[in-house]
């Protein structure tokens, strides 16, 4: 599962965090911007530099759960890499960017 | 085929209403996700990785065209355009949008299917032999019985909140196709001395993280008891399964820490405390839902076809393709057709909305109106005359639906995996996707014979990997993907668990990994003759273990 702020602070080194959700209508993957609005671009993801300020994310993330926008909010690693922001782990790398497979209808797209 | 009778329409309506108001209460906020998870899970919706998943229940995997072609609409109106058939034979969308549920399931409903008891710990979708009715090596058809069990089974208001989810599979041959005896319950229709019908009834198999082969607690079972002895094993196990541990509250568990002998003992004293009631089941009753599955009409044909004869020496493609993908029928003049929905390279068991169509227009035209899913992922044309196999196959090929691989190597078992599961650790379905590349040649395939592949991405074993000749199973190893291998493990008659041969290799490995296995088996095995398997049982995992870590 996703880390949870506990988790992240158990590491050594606190890596940067951003919070991540499914939409409640759609189920996609979505992420917390500044502004408070989600949407599936990690890169215009809040990132929490510290501890204190990713418990602050996550409790507004479970705000947008009480309030019936998102489901399932969790805050996921993140390393900055050429001006993009990408999640730490495999699992979440897949969330973000979706399968890394072709789906079939353009694996037979030469039918 | 079986039709829904009022009760089915009316119960099956009543729920589409029912989770359509609780879809609708949890968009408006009226219901937290806490208090909706448990609603939406008993009606086969899951949050996956990317979106919301949809579990559809195919019955002992038999549908009609009429169903295959409201899939294709589902899949092309609210998907990604394709569906996912799943070891359980059932169907999975994994695109689709919360707010659509209720209109899906009034559009499944409308073609008598729904997603009742896909998912919770409960009975879930009774699996059968995908060969069903029309097998040669057939004592009955199966279906019948699996479709009593259906009926007995859903909404069974003591068996709803089991300590753990419930699987029963049924075969109607000896040659078991349905791999029985991982199971929770597995039923092999037999005859007795006296020629009556009956089962052999297995309990407590299964695969996951405690991978057990199910023991047979009773060699004949009559008909008429089936359902008080199902119910008094559901008893046992509802009374005695543990609650406390998911990871240890499967009937398997119960029975490995009851025994062999104090299990039987139990389910048998519960059936006589239950005695003759309602559940004992009347031959006339029998005979009813029996009269839904009657065979088609089929001609009397003679057993060749010389059309087809003609047709295989002229084109070896074909030749090749009925070598693989066409099994015996117990009717003269016809056969069994498997649609592989493994092409090189591409996920196993995915197929395009266009594909559902094409083949819901084959098996109206060419097999009876009927299609199967098999828990190998694939489809089946089970009531092809031989004189149409051409046409049949110049169709499959169109669209992409003609890979003459089922059996071998590249017919590979694949869970969604990281790709698509929230619960998976490592990929499954590039893994298959790179050994099926690597082995796509297919006179190497044919060479190779019979090898059961099956790969999971994590020890809940969705992808039967406990059981695969070969079986891959994907870990996490300090965020890494790592791939461990079994060898020797089997699904049928003879079933087996793999054992673990050696250290787990990279992803980068396991490809090279497998074709080192294979390698070693063409290198020791007796003849063409002898399969994998056999080659397996006979020498041990030594051969392989060395040459896997020769280096090492």
């Amino acid at each position: 599962m996703s880390a949870n702020p506990q988790q992240a602070r158990k590491a050594k080194v606190f890596r940067p965090v951003v919070a991540t959700s499914n939409d409640l209508a759609t189920g996609a993957v979505v992420f917390r911007h500044g502004d408070g609005t989600w949407s599936i671009d990690i890169g215009r993801a809040e990132i929490a530099e510290t501890p204190e300020d990713g418990d602050r994310l996550l409790a507004r993330a479970n705000a947008d759960q009480d309030a019936c926008l998102i489901v399932e909010p969790a805050l996921i690693e993140i390393i900055r890499e050429g001006g993009f922001v990408r999640p730490v782990s495999l699992r979440e790398l897949i969330r973000a960017t979706g399968p890394t497979v072709p789906l079939p209808p353009e694996a037979y797209a030469h039918l | 085929m079986y039709r829904y009778d009022e009760f089915d329409h009316a119960f099956v309506n009543e729920r589409v209403a029912e989770f359509s108001d609780q879809v609708a209460r949890r968009l408006s906020g009226e219901l937290t996700e806490d208090q909706f998870k448990p609603l939406r899970l008993m009606n086969g919706v899951y949050l996956q990785l990317h979106a919301y998943m949809l579990r559809i229940a195919i019955p002992y995997g038999t549908l009609s065209s009429r169903q295959m072609r409201r899939l294709a609409h589902i899949a092309r109106t609210y998907d990604r355009d394709y569906g996912h058939f799943t070891t359980r034979q059932n169907l999975q969308f994994n695109w689709i949008r919360l707010a659509d549920m209720p209109a899906i399931l009034k559009e499944l409903a409308e073609v008598e299917m729904h997603a009742i008891q896909t998912s919770g710990n409960c009975i879930r979708n009774v699996t059968a032999d995908h060969f069903a009715g029309a097998a040669a090596d057939e004592v009955g058809d199966p279906r019948p019985y699996a479709e009593i069990l259906r009926q007995w089974s859903s909404i069974h208001p003591e068996f709803t909140y089991l300590p753990r989810k419930f699987k029963l599979a049924v075969t109607g041959a000896p040659n078991d196709r349905a791999a029985i005896q991982v199971h929770d319950i597995g039923l092999e229709l037999k005859r007795n001395a006296k020629g009556e019908i009956g089962f052999a009834v297995f309990v407590g198999g299964g695969q996951g993280r405690t991978p057990m082969v199910a023991k047979r607690i009773r060699d004949f079972l009559p008909e008429a008891d089936l359902l008080t002895y199902c119910e008094a094993i559901l008893r046992v196990y509802n009374l005695d399964g543990r609650r406390d541990n998911k990871y240890k509250a499967r009937i398997k568990i119960l029975v490995h820490e009851m025994g062999e002998d104090e299990m039987r003992q139990a389910v048998e004293r519960e059936f006589a405390a239950i005695g003759r009631t309602a559940l004992t089941l009347p031959a006339e009753e029998i005979a009813r839902i029996q009269s839904y599955f009657a065979p088609p009409v089929l001609a009397t044909l003679p057993a060749h076809s010389d059309v087809l004869d003609k047709a295989k020496a002229a084109d070896p493609e074909l030749a090749r393709f009925l070598r693989r993908n066409l099994h015996a029928h117990r009717t003269p003049g016809y056969g069994i057709l498997t649609v592989s929905l493994k092409p090189t390279g591409l996920p196993p068991g995915d197929a395009t909305s266009a594909q559902m169509d094409v083949i819901a227009d084959i098996a109206e035209r060419y097999s009876a109106d009927e299609i199967r899913v098999s828990h190998e992922q694939n489809l089946v044309l089970p009531w092809v005359c031989l004189d149409d196999i051409p046409a049949v196959y110049a169709a499959l090929k169109r669209a992409g639906l003609a890979t003459p691989n089922a059996g071998l190597v590249t017919d590979i078992i694949a869970c969604p995996g990281l790709d698509y599961c929230a619960l998976a650790n490592a990929r499954s379905i590039p893994v298959a996707q790179r050994i099926s590349e690597r082995f796509a040649a297919l006179d190497r395939q044919e060479e190779i014979g019979e090898l059961k592949l099956k790969i999971s991405g994590c020890i809940n074993a969705c992808g039967h990997h406990h059981v695969g000749h070969i079986g891959i199973l994907g870990v996490d190893r300090k965020g890494e993907e790592f791939y461990q291998i079994t060898l020797g493990g089997s699904g049928d008659e003879t079933t087996s668990i793999g054992e673990i041969v050696g250290r787990g290799f990279s992803s980068d490995e396991v490809v090279d990994a497998v074709e080192t296995v294979v390698e070693t088996y063409l290198k020791i095995r007796t003849s063409p003759a002898e399969k994998f398997l056999d080659a397996y049982r006979r020498v041990g995992e030594a051969p392989f273990r060395e040459a896997l870590y020769a280096d090492a």
